[in-house]
């Protein structure tokens, strides 16, 4: 570790798990994705499970957000993270498990596989980050764009006949029996990050419990594609992004009641060698 | 004492799973592939393995990818079209070097086709199967036994070369049943798993699986070719069957071979010199091989259930030196997808080829 490193060090007060040469933080200025990596940081020093999580990646300006974190990582393919944290999951229960994702990895193409933990209530956890638009690909129309919102491929704005109504995933996973926690935060001011850590420590802890599947979207802002300064693309999160999102929490449970009728087990099929 | 049981393919198929100790498996049911599944669901788990059934093959090729990361034996079985689903992961796992093994129970396509027998995958599976340039090894198995006996191998050689190796059948073999030794095979040491990721207090490091190459792409192939190379050298397997003489020779893999060998015999009773050649690794192709046995060859005649697939690595083995013959799609004894090749059409083909009909 260089001096230098070491003036950063004490300036930015920095988590053990967050990495040190990814400093300055590599992406857009204004993006949020700086402090989702640092509320991740802090959050993995205070639950104490640096050496026992497992991140899984997915495509997008989200998944190079962990190449500054110490955990181990799994580089996943557009849409796949869910599945194949899923996966590590099944054969190291041990492991703290999470993947990040965007509006797309996880709004879009991989949709299905989110749907599917929340169904089996695999206990991983899902980082979902909203910014109402492709990043990494340059501003194209994702689920949760905005109505109305111009993007590179709704030149004239989202408009309903063509691309729908925006995706409420957390909405969405509140309503699914196998999921324990669900919750929507933003990082744009002081107190809604303190909000946005918490809602990530409690979606591990629910994972460590055992309870099931849990889930934070966090809406972030992406000046670039929205074509907003740093300081008005954090105004459009208060203004605009939570109008369509409400922050919450929509599911919060410590166990998942289910009851099983056994003269099920009696009917239906079985193969026999 | 010998464990010996009746099985179908697809049975001998768990069970090597189980012998070759995987595991997990992840899987999504398709005919003619389920019984791997229902057979695994009630086996692997009494075997310490994890079982689980998929939303779809890409999810399943998912869990592969990130339990195998873990350096868990994994492995997933699928038909057809399964594979192609699968094929974005097995290029990546082919990029990060992670060890998997596919069963594919080859049914009729292209699209969805139907779910009877035929061999119209080989040049998906042999020439790697999806974008990026990479190989996996492929091995095809012709009986219950060699179901069981591949898939073990098929575990070795994943973690020996670190990469994606492709058990082939199809539905014919899948769904017969043979007798099977149940052993376990040993083929020899295989490097320690120093790739892992398992959480930073075991073993591991950020940064293994996020693009060990985005610096040297070029060194990443030719780091491969020289791994493909390695394998052409020592993995060859192929059967040949009563060759001394043949002055015909067929090649032909998976159920097709059992009806070849059945027709060599028939054409032997007549006085014809002909013998077969089967490749058991169809990548690495047994090129060489071939090329010595046709020193002593009249003709050549692939036998395949296919347009034509297994055709083109004969040709390209033999340079035109000797005439290469295709009985292909065309010799099933029906015209809908419940047609296969008998011995008797194969050696109706060998006749006319060798003018004594």
């Amino acid at each position: 570790m260089g001096e230098g490193a070491m003036i950063k060090q004490q300036i930015v007060g920095k988590p053990k798990a967050v990495q040190l040469d990814f400093l300055p933080f590599k992406f857009c200025p204004g993006c949020h994705e700086s402090l989702v990596w640092r509320a991740l940081g802090e959050v993995i020093d205070e639950l104490d499970i640096e050496g026992k999580a497992i991140a899984c990646l997915d495509i997008g300006c989200s998944g190079i957000l962990m190449v500054g974190l110490t955990v181990d990582g799994i580089h996943c393919l557009h849409g796949r993270s869910t599945a194949v944290a899923a996966g590590v999951k099944r054969v190291l229960p041990q492991a703290i498990c999470f993947n990040i994702g965007g509006d797309g990895s996880l709004g879009a193409i991989g949709v299905g596989h989110v749907i599917n933990v929340m169904m089996r209530s695999d206990p991983i956890t899902t980082i979902f980050l909203n910014n109402s638009g492709y990043g990494m690909t340059g501003g194209q129309v994702a689920p949760t764009s905005l109505l109305g919102l111009r993007t590179t491929t709704t030149p004239e704005g989202r408009d309903v006949q063509s691309a729908g109504f925006p995706l409420h995933l957390s909405e969405i996973a509140a309503t699914m029996t196998g999921t324990a926690y669900a919750s929507r935060v933003s990082v744009h001011t002081p107190a809604n990050y303190q909000k946005a850590r918490k809602a990530i420590k409690t979606a591990f802890q629910k994972q460590m419990d055992g309870v099931g599947y849990s889930i934070v979207e966090i809406l972030c802002a992406c000046p670039p594609n929205w074509g907003l300064s740093p300081l008005a693309a954090n105004s459009f999160v208060e203004e605009k992004l939570i109008g369509e999102f409400p922050l919450g929490e929509f599911k919060n449970v410590d166990k998942i009641e289910h009851t099983f009728d056994p003269e099920l087990k009696r009917v239906g099929r079985v193969k026999r060698g | 004492m010998a464990d010996r049981r009746l099985l179908s393919g697809n049975e001998a198929i768990g069970w090597g799973a189980i012998l070759g100790e995987c595991k997990a498996f992840f899987g999504y049911p398709i005919t003619p592939q389920s019984e791997i599944l229902e057979f695994l669901a009630t086996e692997l788990p009494k075997a310490g393995g994890v079982f689980l059934q998929t939303e779809d093959e890409i999810a399943a090729v998912s869990m592969v990818y990130g339990s195998s990361m873990t350096g868990t034996r994994t492995m997933s079985a699928t038909s057809s079209p399964g594979i192609s689903l699968m094929q974005e992961t097995v290029s990546l796992m082919a990029y990060l070097k992670v060890p998997s093994v596919i069963v594919d129970v080859c049914r009729f396509g292209p699209g969805s086709g139907m779910a009877q027998t035929s061999q119209t995958d080989y040049r998906q599976v042999t020439k790697g199967g999806g974008h990026g340039g990479y190989r996996c090894i492929v091995l095809a198995a012709s009986s219950s036994q060699e179901c069981c006996d591949l898939v073990q191998f098929a575990f070795w050689l994943a973690d020996r070369y670190r990469m994606t190796v492709y058990v082939l059948t199809d539905a014919t073999i899948g769904q017969s049943c043979e007798l099977v030794d149940l052993k376990t095979r040993d083929f020899g040491a295989l490097p320690d798993k120093d790739w892992v990721l398992r959480g930073l207090d075991e073993r591991g490091g950020n940064g293994q699986g996020i693009h060990p190459h985005m610096w040297d792409y070029v060194g990443y192939h030719e780091d491969m070719n020289e791994k493909y190379r390695e394998i052409t050298e020592n993995e060859i397997k192929y059967e040949s069957y009563r060759m001394d003489d043949a002055e015909v020779i067929l090649v032909a893999y998976g159920y097709v071979s059992r009806m070849a060998k059945g027709a060599v015999d028939l054409a032997r009773e007549e006085g014809l010199k002909v013998g077969l050649l089967r490749p058991i690794t169809l990548w690495p192709f047994p090129t060489n091989v071939l090329r010595e046995l046709s020193l002593q060859a009249h003709h050549i005649l692939v036998v395949e259930h296919s347009s034509g697939l297994l055709v083109e690595d004969v040709e390209c083995a033999l340079q035109g030196k000797v005439p290469v013959h295709l009985l292909g799609i065309w010799g099933t004894h029906r015209r809908d997808s419940s047609g296969i090749i008998y011995p008797e059409r194969i050696v109706e083909e060998i006749k006319q080829m060798v003018g004594v009909a």
